[in-house]
């Protein structure tokens, strides 16, 4: 056995300077990996006497190897699980070296359970993916590692297990390593160490087997012991999320927190993320006296020079190397509630120390984890994994979780239930204007309602083409006019030839198109305007997305609820005949899908109504909910 | 100052060997529990800390008066006092106390006493769940504190490796393992449905080797009851319980004898357990731990035979 393994006895010294790692071991229950830890933890620190008791007592009741002890059993925490056989949640073990104290996430294999490993995953610097020698990579090993890549972890070890089983073949550990580099590839791993071992019988577990001569090494443990993890956080600008105001007293204003990446010292400039303030770092201050300095880690509580606003949610930053302050932005999601998500509804976005309430935009897609393919989606059920659109109440500071894992990931919380819905990973913001601070205004939107002596508003109708939106629009236009309103009627087509003559009809294009038209049609309301829109705008979630730039009551969502077969019939704009020729694409209702209104204001049923009594509803409409306000 | 007492004091006075400060490990642990106890502070209406003055509560006592540092920790101390132990404990809660300025709690389940419930004749189990679990409900209900601090690892026992660091109990401090919530990086989920309560743990990765290694490197005063002295003790069923005042109630032909014992945990004095053992510092309890081939728990006759006796302890809402 290696020198380190044994316990350094009456020695502190070795204690004092010892280093931690945090890793996640993936794989199935067949894989061994239960069998795995329990050999780490044995080889490593020696089992416990009465724990040696208890296996014994577990092993005769629920064991299922033939060995004396089952080593997994010394893993298996709670007696529902342990009688079925699986582990099912993310379990903490603990041993240690000479050299480092080690954390392991032990999460478990099954496939339904990519919520455990996401989360064992989110703390850890290092995944241990195992593979069963005889069976080779499988869909769950690329789903484990795809899972590990997109949560950060960038070294990855291969443990190459039941080596035993396949006569210590150099030649099947060398394809399925082969098979491995191959796949991963694409995942923006910084290191891939393949190991043959037998977690049962110990081979290159604590020190190299003679079974495997044609292996270099180096044993499992002593890549663990030595592996370099945690340089990332350090070389990254400094980011401090305020967690706490500490205010003891009239003096001391200290704001207390833990220092997300980078490091901070006596002097340095920082800006405050929510005003953009500036100002520099007075004291470090600590229970065992003020520091000169404090890195990526530390738990610490800063003074400024100067007296700025700061609260628990801002953060704290180099001026030079700001995060990105924003309220939109895309983000990949590992969707964790068993209701699933849909465009539109709304939760605790949980950031930094910030949190605030935000809905959920658009979907853009969901990763298929065993190709790395992207494939277009309307909801995320449990369990998967997408890229979608956040909007947030207010404006968060963050960075691209790829290059920060601590201020690039979120949580969401369901308002209702108050569960973790999902974690969730910055991608990048889609705010352009991200840097822009608002300005305040000193005519504000009530004043301008007030001169114009009516409550303003958005009519946003949407259908189908040649549903009849447009003809209805221009008729609730004229009879609101009639009765005195101001109005500003804004035609979805008429829009496309001038302010969004740039976008196409694609998915993206149409998305872009819904949300300038709902941006106006806002301006239009902050003028005093009744704003009157006329729109396919075929997707909820781009619809949600304007009625949320309104306050409650002043978008008025309405369905022009024509059948396809009539809307072709009537072909006002001679769309459906051009897409038959296929002179036009991408037209809404034959070739894209519309989503209906989930829960509109008004229905119009134009089989049932004259254009004339379809506005005259409109306009009811209008003045009960402008009179009611 | 009694013997022990002055040993702990001598112990507590020694410096790691090493450059001073913190292991590269535990100042990370250090941080990590200094982040919980803030987040706690910051999104909590009415925290508390569990105080049982062992040496758990020792090291989160210490962390507590770091992690607010210049302020005093913003939160009262709850001691759940069994009426069963040992003196030298209470002795040290008191110091405490009155040293470090904190707003002390003390709860006892008083209907339980009243009805006779004692260590001797009240099955172990439940004379655990009515002076300790029912004692602690009982004082979390009353002071309406929405999150507690609990002393627990994850290295402690099986039942408590999954256990959350922020773990959510519904109304009536009822924990169901299954409708935990995922922890994610350093996000935790604090937010409460009414009634609902919160248990938080900042030392769930911790060791009890890092525990001891933290009480030596900081120097946290800990009950000498820890470190090895001559004790007055019965041997009973294999363990060795120490004779702490006169209301031992002796077995047909058990005696008194002294030797010199440590204890490696502080419950109520008639069920812990005392180890023969050497060790009169914290080096020495730290020399013993890293030969040790005995876990922690072992010494608490409450934990006993029972398979998964702690997970059951948790559902009726123990921490």
């Amino acid at each position: 056995m290696p020198d380190t393994l044994v316990p350094p006895a009456n020695d502190a010294l070795p204690l004092a300077l010892r280093s931690e790692l945090r890793f996640l071991t993936c794989g199935s229950v067949d894989d061994g990996k239960s069998t795995l830890i329990g050999r780490l933890i044995s080889d490593a620190a020696g089992l416990h006497d009465d724990q040696i008791v208890s296996l014994r007592d577990d092993s005769r009741r629920f064991g299922t190897t033939e060995d004396e002890f089952d080593f997994a059993l010394l893993l298996d925490g709670l007696e529902a699980e342990r009688e079925q056989g699986i582990t099912i949640d993310v379990a903490y073990r603990f041993f240690s070296t000479a050299r480092r104290a080690f954390v392991v996430a032990d999460t478990p294999g099954h496939q339904q359970y990519t919520r455990n490993m996401a989360t064992g995953a989110s703390n850890a610097e290092l995944a241990i993916l195992l593979v069963d020698a005889r069976k080779g990579l499988v869909e769950q090993t690329r789903r484990h590692a795809a899972i590990v890549s997109l949560l950060g972890i960038r070294h990855v070890v291969l443990a190459v297990n039941k080596i035993d089983l396949v006569e210590f073949s150099e030649t099947r550990f060398r394809e399925i390593e082969a098979a491995f580099a191959a796949f991963a590839a694409p995942l923006a791993l910084h290191s891939v160490v393949a190991i043959p071992l037998s977690a049962r019988l110990g081979d290159n577990v604590a020190e190299l087997s003679e079974r495997t001569p044609w292996y270099a090494g180096p044993a499992l443990l002593a890549h663990l012991e030595a592996v370099e993890t945690d340089l990332d956080a350090a070389e990254a600008p400094l980011r401090f999320p305020v967690q706490w105001v500490n205010r003891p007293d009239g003096e001391f204003r200290g704001f207390s927190g833990t220092v997300a990446s980078g490091r901070v010292a006596v002097g340095d400039p920082i800006v405050v993320s929510g005003s953009g303030r500036t100002s520099t770092v007075a004291r470090i201050v600590s229970f065992d006296g003020d520091l000169p300095s404090a890195a990526a880690g530390r738990s610490v509580t800063l003074t400024l020079a100067d007296e700025v606003d700061v609260i628990r949610g801002d953060v704290l930053a180099d001026p030079r190397h700001r995060p990105v302050v924003a309220r939109r932005f895309a983000a990949d999601l590992v969707w964790m509630d068993e209701a699933a998500a849909t465009p539109g509804k709304r939760f605790l976005l949980k950031i930094g120390t910030a949190t605030v309430p935000a809905a959920l935009g658009r979907i853009v897609d969901t990763l298929d984890v065993e190709s790395l393919t992207r494939a277009p989606a309307a909801s995320l059920v449990l369990n998967a994994i997408g890229r979608v659109e956040i909007e947030a109440a207010q404006t968060v500071a963050f960075d691209a979780y790829a290059e920060n894992r601590q201020t690039g990931a979120f949580i969401l919380i369901d308002r209702s239930t108050l569960r973790t819905a999902a974690a969730g990973m910055v991608v990048e913001s889609v705010d352009a204007a991200r840097n822009v601070h608002r300005h305040a205004e000193t005519i504000t939107p009530a004043l301008r309602a007030e001169a114009m002596a009516q409550s303003p508003l958005v009519v946003w109708l949407t259908g189908l083409p040649g549903s009849g939106k447009s003809t209805i629009a221009n008729i609730v236009e004229s009879k609101l006019a009639a009765l005195g309103r101001r109005t500003m009627l804004l035609d979805g087509d008429n829009l496309r030839q001038g302010l969004n003559a740039d976008l196409g009809f694609d998915a993206t294009g149409r998305s872009e198109n819904v949300r300038r038209v709902g941006e106006v049609a806002k301006l239009m309301a902050d003028a005093g305007l009744i704003a009157i829109v006329a729109l396919v705008s075929p997707f909820r979630a781009d619809r949600a997305r304007a009625a949320a730039l309104l306050s409650k009551g002043r978008f008025l969502e309405i369905f022009v609820d024509t059948p396809i077969e009539i809307c072709r019939h009537r072909d006002p704009k001679g769309l459906y005949e051009k897409a038959e020729r296929g002179k036009v694409l991408n037209l809404t209702g034959r070739d894209q899908p519309y989503e209906p209104p989930e829960e509109a204001e008004l229905v119009l049923r134009t089989v049932e109504l004259t254009a004339e009594q379809a506005a005259d509803r409109v306009v009811e409409l209008v003045i009960a909910s402008s009179s009611s306000q | 100052m009694s013997p022990p007492v002055a040993a702990a004091r001598a112990a507590n006075k020694t410096q790691p060997i090493s450059s001073p400060g913190l292991s590269p490990h535990l100042q990370r642990l250090e941080d990590e529990a200094i982040h919980i106890l803030r987040e706690v502070v910051a999104e909590f209406r009415r925290p508390v800390m569990l105080y049982s003055v062992g040496k758990d509560s020792s090291v989160m006592l210490h962390l507590a008066r770091k992690a607010f540092f210049p302020a005093r920790p913003p939160f009262p101390f709850l001691h759940i006092a069994s009426g069963w132990d040992f003196r030298a404990l209470i002795e040290h809660r008191d110091r405490m106390a009155a040293q470090y300025g904190l707003e002390l709690l003390v709860h006892a389940n008083e209907q339980a006493a009243r009805a006779g419930v004692n260590p001797f004749e009240t099955e172990t189990g439940e004379y655990s769940r009515l002076t300790l679990t029912e004692a602690l409900k009982e004082a979390l209900d009353v002071h309406g504190f929405d999150a507690a601090f609990g002393g627990g690892r994850r290295d402690e026992e099986k039942a408590r490796a999954k256990e959350r660091i922020f773990s959510h109990r519904s109304a009536g401090h009822v924990w169901d393992p299954r409708n935990q919530r995922p922890e994610l990086w350093r996000l935790f989920n604090t937010r409460l449905a009414t009634g609902d309560t919160m248990r938080v743990f900042p030392l769930s990765n911790w060791t009890e080797l890092d525990v001891w290694t933290y009480i030596q490197a900081e120097s946290i005063p800990i009950v000498p009851l820890y470190l090895a002295a001559e004790r007055w003790v019965v041997e009973r069923g294999g363990n060795l319980i120490a004779v702490d005042d006169e209301r031992m109630r002796f077995l047909e032909g058990e005696t008194t004898e002294k030797r010199q014992v440590r204890f490696r945990t502080l419950g109520c004095w008639p069920l812990t357990g005392a180890i023969a053992s050497a060790a009169t510092d914290v080096d020495g309890v730290i020399a013993e731990l890293l030969d040790a081939r005995s876990s922690e728990r072992q010494g608490r006759l409450v934990d006993g035979a029972l398979q998964a006796s702690m997970e059951r302890k948790k559902r009726e809402g123990y921490f």
